[in-house]
């Protein structure tokens, strides 16, 4: 069982918990994921390393409460553990000195974008970061973000915070004013991604992108995951989950997200009427 | 000589009734009285020359364990089984006896006659045991000669670990998935193999102390380095679980599904109990399941358990060459599979939302014989025909799990991409590192896994023995 030691509300419906998992802390790095499972009838889910303590032995998580199993873990306690963690698992980010690199965050994404920013950061790499979200509230762990970068661009829907638009538009600033970028990452909701890695092909910059495919096992043993990148049957579990943006096929990358569609409503819908109002996620 | 009088078929065995078990989990094969186990144990001949044992691959003493039965020492029975066979409740239900003990056995011989039902009573026996009250955990060495670590908590990993328990070994398995057992919890379902027996075998192994850590996947969670600190010795058992798939266009589509993928959603996750447990599982109505061999079978029946109007399993070869159980194959007609031979799908086909309606078929005919001296499939020109479908299985193979060999690029593997091992003894080319089951042999079979943990497990012991004598 795994403890959950900390647990903090970060924006509407998005939770951050530090959970103890000493074995995958000691050997977690950025671009890592785990898969874990509430109860002994939980489904086990994918979610990003978003950083680890391991003299502590601990591991942070951050989510966004979007379906059964991510709305109870939005219930559960400090003091409460979860079933099962598993990992770290997938290939860690390409980390080396590209010069310039372009960290894009989108949602929770930005959850994942973190790790992976800060250790390009050490290692020398000029570090540009654009955050998007619908609105202020959404843009999440900003100030860390920032604290890691040479330079913060945010991006909102509303205007209500940075620049009005989508983080595409941050990208059209930075190449208008001429900005030299080496590498990009984006990671986030799965049309943000499609939508950067076009514009960064426009502007010539190549960029890994982290899918986020439906995943059992997450060890390979499955293909639940696959994603066609190229010509090629990927499994994002142990191939990625970073491939390079340019050969995704996004459109399946979407339709296969939406598969279990109607199951998922259920469930949600069964989870509710058995723990009464869950309005205050 | 007096005539030997033998009923000329095996005992009947109750079951249930097709068109009842065709739409729950429960177990299909009831299982024998012990009556009804005597009578068919007063079948057998007590052979001089023992064809049977020979066709065993962990030659247990079939005749042996029979004649107790048959004398009604069910204890004696039991213990001649456990003596040879870690997992006799497990092997009972899933070795191909028809190509194994049975296919040997002097009854099935004679003019008429089926074999005895030796894995039935090898079942009968274990079963039996298991309902004991006392079950007697063997004699524990307490020195402990060594510490071994098991990767992989499969039929293979599982034997190397009890027989090294019973030594005197300290023993330490890392398990991948929040279960052990391999593909006798995450593959094979529930009315084949139910799981509480699983779980059984499983306890018997922690209580020779045996420890147990799943969630752990080696290579990611634990690194092999620290294991070749932590212990004089390492055995690898991770089987052979990455799916294959034909590659055909369309292989994506929503639908389209790899039996490990759909096998693990029902039977580790327990998707057949939405929304109870968490995890679903699509629910096609117009099923085709690609492949013959026992995955496909589990598969099949699977679907048509979770509501399948209809089930179709299209495979290039013909009936001869189907690879699966017979008894399954028998139950799966029975149950009301279709069987489509020398039928290969070229394309899946789906609509504008990426969902499956259809899969395009090509009828083939068999050639001259290939590498494996069967006889090839070709497919006949001109021949295309289209099936509806709403939802396709493919199980057409798998290959070994990649996460642990990646991570240990010094250890030697075959042209097919399976570790290099000693048939003896599972030696890797690596000093103290052994390996056995489906990640040596390919995809095999549950006896040939735990034969191999047996085998490797003697083997360790001298190892460690020789290593801290060397000291
Ligand atoms: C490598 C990876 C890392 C991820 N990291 C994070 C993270 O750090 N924070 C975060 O909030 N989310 C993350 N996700 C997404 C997260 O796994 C899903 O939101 C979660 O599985 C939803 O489960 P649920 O039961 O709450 O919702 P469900 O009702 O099951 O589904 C709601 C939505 O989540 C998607 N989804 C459902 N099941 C899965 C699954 N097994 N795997 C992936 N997606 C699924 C569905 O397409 C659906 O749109 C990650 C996904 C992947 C593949
Ligand atoms: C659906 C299906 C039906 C079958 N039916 C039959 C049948 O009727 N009769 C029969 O005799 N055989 C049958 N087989 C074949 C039989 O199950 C296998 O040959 C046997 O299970 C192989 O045992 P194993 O111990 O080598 O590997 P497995 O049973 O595959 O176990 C390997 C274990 O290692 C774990 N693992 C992998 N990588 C790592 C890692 N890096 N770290 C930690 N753990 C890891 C896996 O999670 C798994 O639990 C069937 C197989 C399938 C898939
Ligand atoms: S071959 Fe058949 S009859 Fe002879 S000993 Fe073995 S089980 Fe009995
Ligand atoms: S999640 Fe099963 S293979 Fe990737």
């Amino acid at each position: 069982m795994f403890e959950i030691t900390s647990k903090e509300k970060i924006a509407a419906k998005e939770y951050e918990i530090w959970v103890k998992a000493p074995q995958v802390a000691s050997h977690a790095k950025p671009g890592q994921f785990v898969v874990i499972r509430t109860s002994h009838n939980g489904e086990r889910i994918p979610l990003t390393i978003a950083d680890f303590n391991v003299e502590k032995g601990e591991i942070r998580l951050i989510f966004q409460a979007v379906g059964k199993t991510t709305y109870e873990m939005a219930t559960m306690k400090v003091g409460d553990s979860l079933q099962d963690i598993a990992g770290p698992l997938g290939r860690p980010s390409e980390i080396k000195k590209y010069g310039t690199v372009l960290m894009i965050g989108g949602g929770v994404g930005i959850a994942a974008i973190l790790p992976i920013l800060k250790t390009l950061k050490d290692a020398g790499n000029k570090v540009i970061t654009i955050l998007g979200g619908r609105s202020a509230d959404l843009v999440i762990l900003k100030d860390e973000c920032e604290k890691h970068s040479d330079e913060l661009i945010v991006t909102t829907d509303d205007g209500s915070m940075g620049m009005k638009g989508v983080v595409t538009d941050g990208m059209k600033v930075l190449a208008k004013r001429g900005e030299k970028i080496d590498h990009a990452w984006s990671i986030g909701p799965t049309v943000m991604m499609k939508f950067s890695a076009y514009t960064a092909k426009d502007l010539g910059i190549p960029i890994f992108v982290s899918l986020n495919p439906i995943m059992v096992d997450g060890t390979g043993m499955c293909g639940a995951c696959r994603v066609t990148v190229g010509k090629n049957i990927r499994f994002a579990c142990v191939d990625g989950p970073e491939f390079d943006g340019y050969e995704v096929n996004w459109d399946e990358v979407m339709n296969r997200l939406r598969q279990y569609k109607d199951q998922e409503k259920i469930s949600l819908e069964n989870y509710m009427a058995k723990v009464g109002d869950l309005s205050w996620l | 000589m007096a005539v030997i009088k033998i009923s000329n078929n095996k005992t009947p065995i109750k079951e249930q009734d097709p068109k009842v078990r065709a739409h729950n989990f429960k177990e299909v094969v009831l299982g024998y009285s012990l009556e009804e186990a005597v009578a068919e144990a007063n079948r057998c001949l007590q052979c001089v020359n023992q064809p049977c044992v020979a066709g065993c691959p962990v030659n247990i003493d079939i005749p042996g364990f029979i004649l107790a039965l048959k004398n009604r020492d069910l204890t004696k029975s039991a213990e001649i089984l456990k003596s040879y066979n870690n997992l006799p409740a497990v092997c009972g239900r899933v070795c191909p006896q028809e190509s194994q003990c049975e296919g040997r056995c002097t009854v099935g011989k004679m003019k008429g006659h089926e074999p005895v039902a030796i894995g039935k009573l090898e079942r009968f026996v274990s079963d039996w045991e298991a309902s004991q009250e006392t079950i007697n955990i063997p004699e524990i060495s307490s020195k402990k000669l060594g510490k071994v670590a098991i990767i992989g908590a499969g039929p293979a990993g599982l034997t190397a670990a009890a027989d090294l328990a019973k030594m005197g070994y300290e023993v330490k398995i890392f398990e991948a998935l929040h279960a052990a057992g391999g593909v006798l919890m995450y593959g094979i379902p529930e009315f084949r193999l139910p799981k509480s027996i699983v779980e059984r075998e499983i306890n018997f192994i922690k209580s020779l102390g045996v420890e147990i850590d799943t969630d752990s996947i080696v290579g990611r969670s634990i690194t092999i380095s620290e294991l070749k600190n932590d212990f004089d010795a390492i055995f690898i058992g991770t089987g052979a679980g990455t799916p294959s798939f034909m590659n055909v266009p369309g292989t994506n589509l929503n639908g389209v599904y790899s039996a490990s993928e759909f096998l693990t959603r029902i039977n580790l996750m327990h998707a057949y109990e939405f929304p109870e447990s968490d995890t679903p599982v699509r629910l096609g109505k117009h099923v085709v399941v690609v492949g013959a061999g026992n995955v496909a079978m589990d598969a099949s029946r699977s679907a048509l358990r979770l509501g399948a109007e209809n089930v179709k399993i299209v495979y290039r070869r013909s009936e001869e060459e189907m690879p699966a159980r017979i008894e399954e194959y028998h139950h799966a007609i029975e149950e009301g599979i279709e069987f489509h031979w020398l039928t290969n799908p070229i394309e899946y086909i789906g609509d504008d939302k990426g969902n499956l309606t259809a899969v395009k078929c090509i009828k083939m005919e068999l050639g001259a014989p290939d590498a494996s001296g069967r006889r090839r499939p070709v497919p006949i020109q001109g021949s295309e025909f289209t099936i509806e479908t709403d939802m396709v299985v493919e199980a057409i193979g798998q290959t070994s799990n990649k996460v642990l060999l990646s991570a240990f690029p010094e250890l030697k593997l075959t042209p097919h991409g399976y570790i290099e091992a000693d048939p003896e003894t599972g030696q890797t080319s690596i000093k103290g590192v052994f390996a056995g089951g489906d990640i040596v042999t390919g995809a095999a079979t549950v006896i040939l896994a735990m034969g191999a943990g047996k085998k490797s497990a003697i083997a360790i012991d001298e190892y460690v023995k020789s290593k801290k004598v060397a000291r």
